[in-house]
């Protein structure tokens, strides 16, 4: 035995894992082997760790990085620990299927972890996000500004000692909204210009916003010979028709070939997870339909299976059939949605966007009928569904999954299929490898354009996915008409899974577990994906026993998605990134939060 | 082919205009058929899922149909029966607004005694976010989603800031609006009361029953409570049942089994009906009258509940 063991022996007694023969002293300890085990890393080991993952294991997907304070902590089981912040990694191995491997690095305040950005480009976006909303710093990050706040935001948000300009109480329900028995709006609460604060050294009246960020391409795109010419940054939105919200990309252009393409985004942020840690766990079922208002009832389903997870709460069986039914028919929703509006971006402005969409009214009034509400459904509840569905929607439901929509899906694969603008505009536009797209994160439709058979509902079937007969669709090309042309083909199987689902739905209960509007789940912590209309759907929930979420954290695909903006617009023109981000599919409410 | 695709567009083009364009045009289109005529102009729509090409609603001349479970924002009802406010200022309603728009003040009787009746109620509308938990957890049927939607003022504050009076509705609006719902509930309510009465009087007559042999003591010496033959009985009852219990196990298989079967016919039902209707897809629309019919009906009383509401809150604005 070498020295150097003796010494590390001597000092802490050595946790026995079998990772730690590849990676000698990573594994350090577990969490929450109740609900969902983690493993606990050393911060120096992190990276040989995830290597030893991927290449050996084959966990080659990072799919969520995130971080929880635990400044306020009220659980028992994390007694000894000092270490405030835990930064948490899921990784995923998309060959085999299967769980998760979680890992948690602990952080103490003033210290910083090491990137893992070389080894997953994926984490690119969410070290960002962890650092804008946490202030914890990684170490190689090549980018490491703030994400969806601005640059004169004063603090980090999430920090559990943070607390807004009207702030009321750390929980709900307030004592009362009015204490003074007096009508007061928020508004006035916040006297901005006189109430805010900017970071040390910060001065609102001198800043000017660095474009240094947006990187000069290595390779000039002209011939000596040829006129010289100069790179330049031309700013997209925040409002432009083709950014689908409020969203801006930096380029930077050189004729009208992109050379280097920079996301901006948080102008609709909203901090959607603090506010969803101060709500009682109940509470947070109709924000989660805000967040991707399109399919706000996947949303809910998400939220839904991740909370019962956490808490043991069984769903009986008329209840997983109205959620498949709920979850499949947003999936055909938006996916008409997105291959009308793909042509939007196209060019082929309003009226095939409407055409595409025509059915969709048709699904949400049905939505509308047991639900209450065409977008902001909340239909969802743990243990089951609210409401059960009012007499004749199941028929409605039935000629809706076995003639309209399929014949709509037909009309548009007829119209479109061969159309040669269609080809010409999209054929190996937007391509990068599958390997890439891996790396980067992305999940959902995007990934199986690129051939990659990878579909949370199959790799790890949730609910009651796997009594029902669905293929994958996979496309082999990796551009924009595949990933237009994969929707289509999803939509096909959802209205498979639908077709099925409405001839089995049983007769019986709505609703499982004790109901009632407070739930106190087990401490210990959940991860929970689904498979969203626009990809991996994922909450990362953290439980102290109390009647609030500790930690609540969305892994959003759209978020995640763009990380591959970037590298996919480059090299091709100005115009063919808007749909290179039109066939992204994202939803700005998702992105931002 | 070079300019198929352009031919294929304009087709499904043309398909749409014949749908719905010319179908506008006509003097009394098809499109209305499910529609429900108000007055002259004004109409509400509702497209049922058979029928093609997607109707243009002419708002606000022409509005929606909404379905009964629309929820926009909570109104209180007012039992005219009883003549109070169903409110009990329990709070359940302020402590699961997600948003927390409520806010209620208890009512006291003249010493100050709280009483189980509020006296100021507050909405504050520009915060709600029409979840409907309110309504899901009162244990009173006291709160419920209205159906108002055009809601638009000038300001956020007062306005929208709703009070007591201006969430309070009758309870016969109510019914209106969710005739489905509150027959079920008017159902639960009726058999709760007269579960509640049966226990009133029994205890009522326990006690009648208890004073009379009090009364009756003194004379005649009190009489064992059960007789052996009665004791028995008993006995052999509660032996049956440990015996039932012991069984258990097996009564649940069947069960699984009964519920197999039934699952087994229900698929059969449906694939049955799937024939049917592929066999009669015309038969739909004839079907849809009588229930045409019926929403026509029940809007015609809501209408009328509405122009009441609104005489009579002119009239108390008057007062």
């Amino acid at each position: 035995m070498s020295e150097e063991a003796t010494v590390m022996a001597a000092e802490a007694p050595v946790f026995e894992h079998p990772y730690n023969q590849a990676v000698p002293g990573a594994v350090v300890g577990t969490w929450a082997d109740e609900t969902d085990p983690a493993l606990v890393v050393a911060p120096d080991k992190i990276i040989a760790l995830l290597q030893h993952l991927r290449e050996d294991k084959g966990y080659n997907y990072l799919s969520s990085l995130t971080c929880t304070d635990y400044l306020s902590y009220n659980g028992k089981k994390r007694t000894g620990v000092d270490e405030r912040f835990e930064v948490v990694y899921h990784l995923f191995n998309t060959a085999t299927g299967g769980g998760h491997i979680s890992i948690h690095v602990r952080v103490p305040d003033d210290d910083t972890v090491p990137s893992v950005t070389g080894l997953f480009p994926s984490a690119n976006l969410q070290e960002r996000e962890v650092y804008d909303l946490y202030g914890v710093h990684f170490d190689g990050h090549p980018n490491l500004r703030r994400v969806l706040t601005w640059e004169g935001f004063h603090g980090h948000p999430m920090r559990k000692d943070w607390k807004e300009a009207y702030y009321e109480a750390d929980v709900k329900p307030f004592r009362s909204r009015h204490p003074k028995g007096e009508y007061v709006w928020h508004e006035d609460k916040v006297p901005w210009g006189r109430n805010a604060t900017y970071p040390a050294g910060w001065d609102p009246e001198s800043w000017e916003e660095p474009v240094t960020y947006v990187p000069v391409s290595q390779s000039p795109h002209h011939k000596p010979g040829d006129i010289d010419t100069q790179s330049l940054v031309i700013n997209f939105g925040p409002h432009h028709p083709s950014t689908h919200g409020v969203f801006r990309m930096l380029t930077r252009v050189e004729g009208e070939t992109i050379l280097a393409l920079e996301p901006e985004m948080g102008y609709l942020h909203r901090n959607h997870e603090k506010i969803g840690e101060r709500n009682t766990w109940l509470m947070n079922m109709p924000f989660t339909d805000r967040l991707d208002y399109i399919n706000s009832m996947s949303n809910n389903f998400g939220y839904a299976t991740a909370v019962e997870k956490l808490a043991g709460i069984e769903v009986p069986e008329r209840a997983e059939y109205i959620r498949v039914i709920m979850a499949e028919f947003t999936r055909a929703l938006n996916h008409m949605w997105v291959v009308g509006f793909v042509l939007n971006d196209l060019g082929a402005l309003q009226t095939p966007a409407l055409y595409a969409i025509e059915e969709r009214e048709m699904i949400l009034d049905l939505f509308e009928e047991a639900s209450g509400a065409r977008l902001m459904c909340n239909y969802f509840r743990f243990g089951g569904v609210a409401r059960d569905l009012p007499d004749g929607w199941l028929e409605t439901a039935r000629y809706l999954a076995n003639d309209r929509i399929p014949r709509a899906l037909d009309m548009l694969d007829r119209l479109l299929k061969d159309n040669e603008i269609l080809k010409a505009r999209g054929r190996g536009v937007g391509y990068l490898p599958p390997e890439d797209l891996l790396a980067l994160g992305v999940s959902g439709p995007m990934l199986r354009a690129a051939g990659i058979k990878y579909d949370v509902r199959k790799a790890r079937p949730y609910s009651i996915y796997e009594r029902f007969e669905f293929d994958i669709p996979t496309l082999p090309e990796g551009d924009i008409y595949a990933r237009y042309y994969i929707r289509i083909l999803e939509a096909r199987q959802a209205v498979r899974i639908l077709q099925q689902a409405l001839r089995d739905i049983p007769e019986g209960e709505i609703m499982g577990g004790k109901g009632g509007y407070t739930l106190r789940p087990p401490e210990g912590e959940v991860y929970h994906a689904v498979e969203a209309p626009k990809g991996e759907l994922g909450f990362y929930l953290v439980s102290d026993g109390k009647p609030n979420p500790y930690r609540y954290h969305v892994r959003s695909p759209s978020f995640i998605n763009l990380n591959a903006l970037g590298p996919m617009s480059i090299g091709y023109k100005v115009a063919d990134t808007v749909v290179i981000l039109g066939a992204i599919d994202i939803v700005l409410g998702e992105v931002d939060r | 082919m070079f300019g198929s695709g352009l031919l294929k567009g304009l087709g499904v083009t043309l398909k749409h205009f014949n749908e719905t364009f010319i179908d506008d045009r006509k003097k009394v289109p098809s499109r209305y058929v499910d529609s429900i005529q108000l007055d002259e102009k004004r109409r509400l729509l509702h497209q049922p899922a058979y029928q093609e090409g997607l109707l243009t609603i002419q708002y606000p001349e022409e509005k929606r149909l909404l379905p009964e479970r629309f929820r926009f924002i909570p109104m209180l009802l007012w039992d005219t029966e009883k003549g109070e406010d169903r409110c009990t200022a329990c709070g359940i309603c302020a402590k699961v607004c997600p948003p927390q728009c409520i806010w209620i003040v208890r009512d006291s009787d003249e010493r100050g005694k709280p009483v189980s009746r509020p006296a100021e109620y507050y909405i504050d509308a520009a915060v709600c976010m029409s979840c409907s938990f309110c309504v899901e957890f009162c244990p009173f049927d006291a709160i419920k989603m209205n159906h108002d939607y055009e809601l638009a003022v000038y300001d956020r504050y007062p306005q929208l800031v709703y009070d007591k009076e201006e969430l309070t509705v009758p309870i016969e609006y109510y019914a209106a609006l969710w005739p489905t719902q509150y027959e079920q509930e008017e159902i639960a309510r009726k058999e709760k009361e007269e579960k509640d009465r049966i226990a009133a009087e029994k205890k009522a007559k326990a006690k009648a029953a208890r004073e009379a042999a009090k009364k009756a003591g003194g004379a005649a010496a009190a009489k064992p409570k059960r007789s052996k033959a009665d004791l028995e009985a008993l006995k052999a009852k509660a032996a049956a049942k440990a015996k039932a219990k012991a069984a258990g196990g097996e009564a649940g298989d069947d069960e699984a089994a009964k519920k197999k079967a039934r699952l087994e016919e229900m698929k059969r039902k449906a694939a049955e009906k799937a024939k049917q209707r592929k066999a009669g897809a015309g038969a739909a629309p004839a079907a849809a009258d009588d229930e045409a019919a019926k929403k026509k009906a029940r809007l015609e009383e809501l209408k009328r509940k509405a122009a009441e509401k609104a005489k009579q809150r002119k009239q108390e604005k008057g007062e």
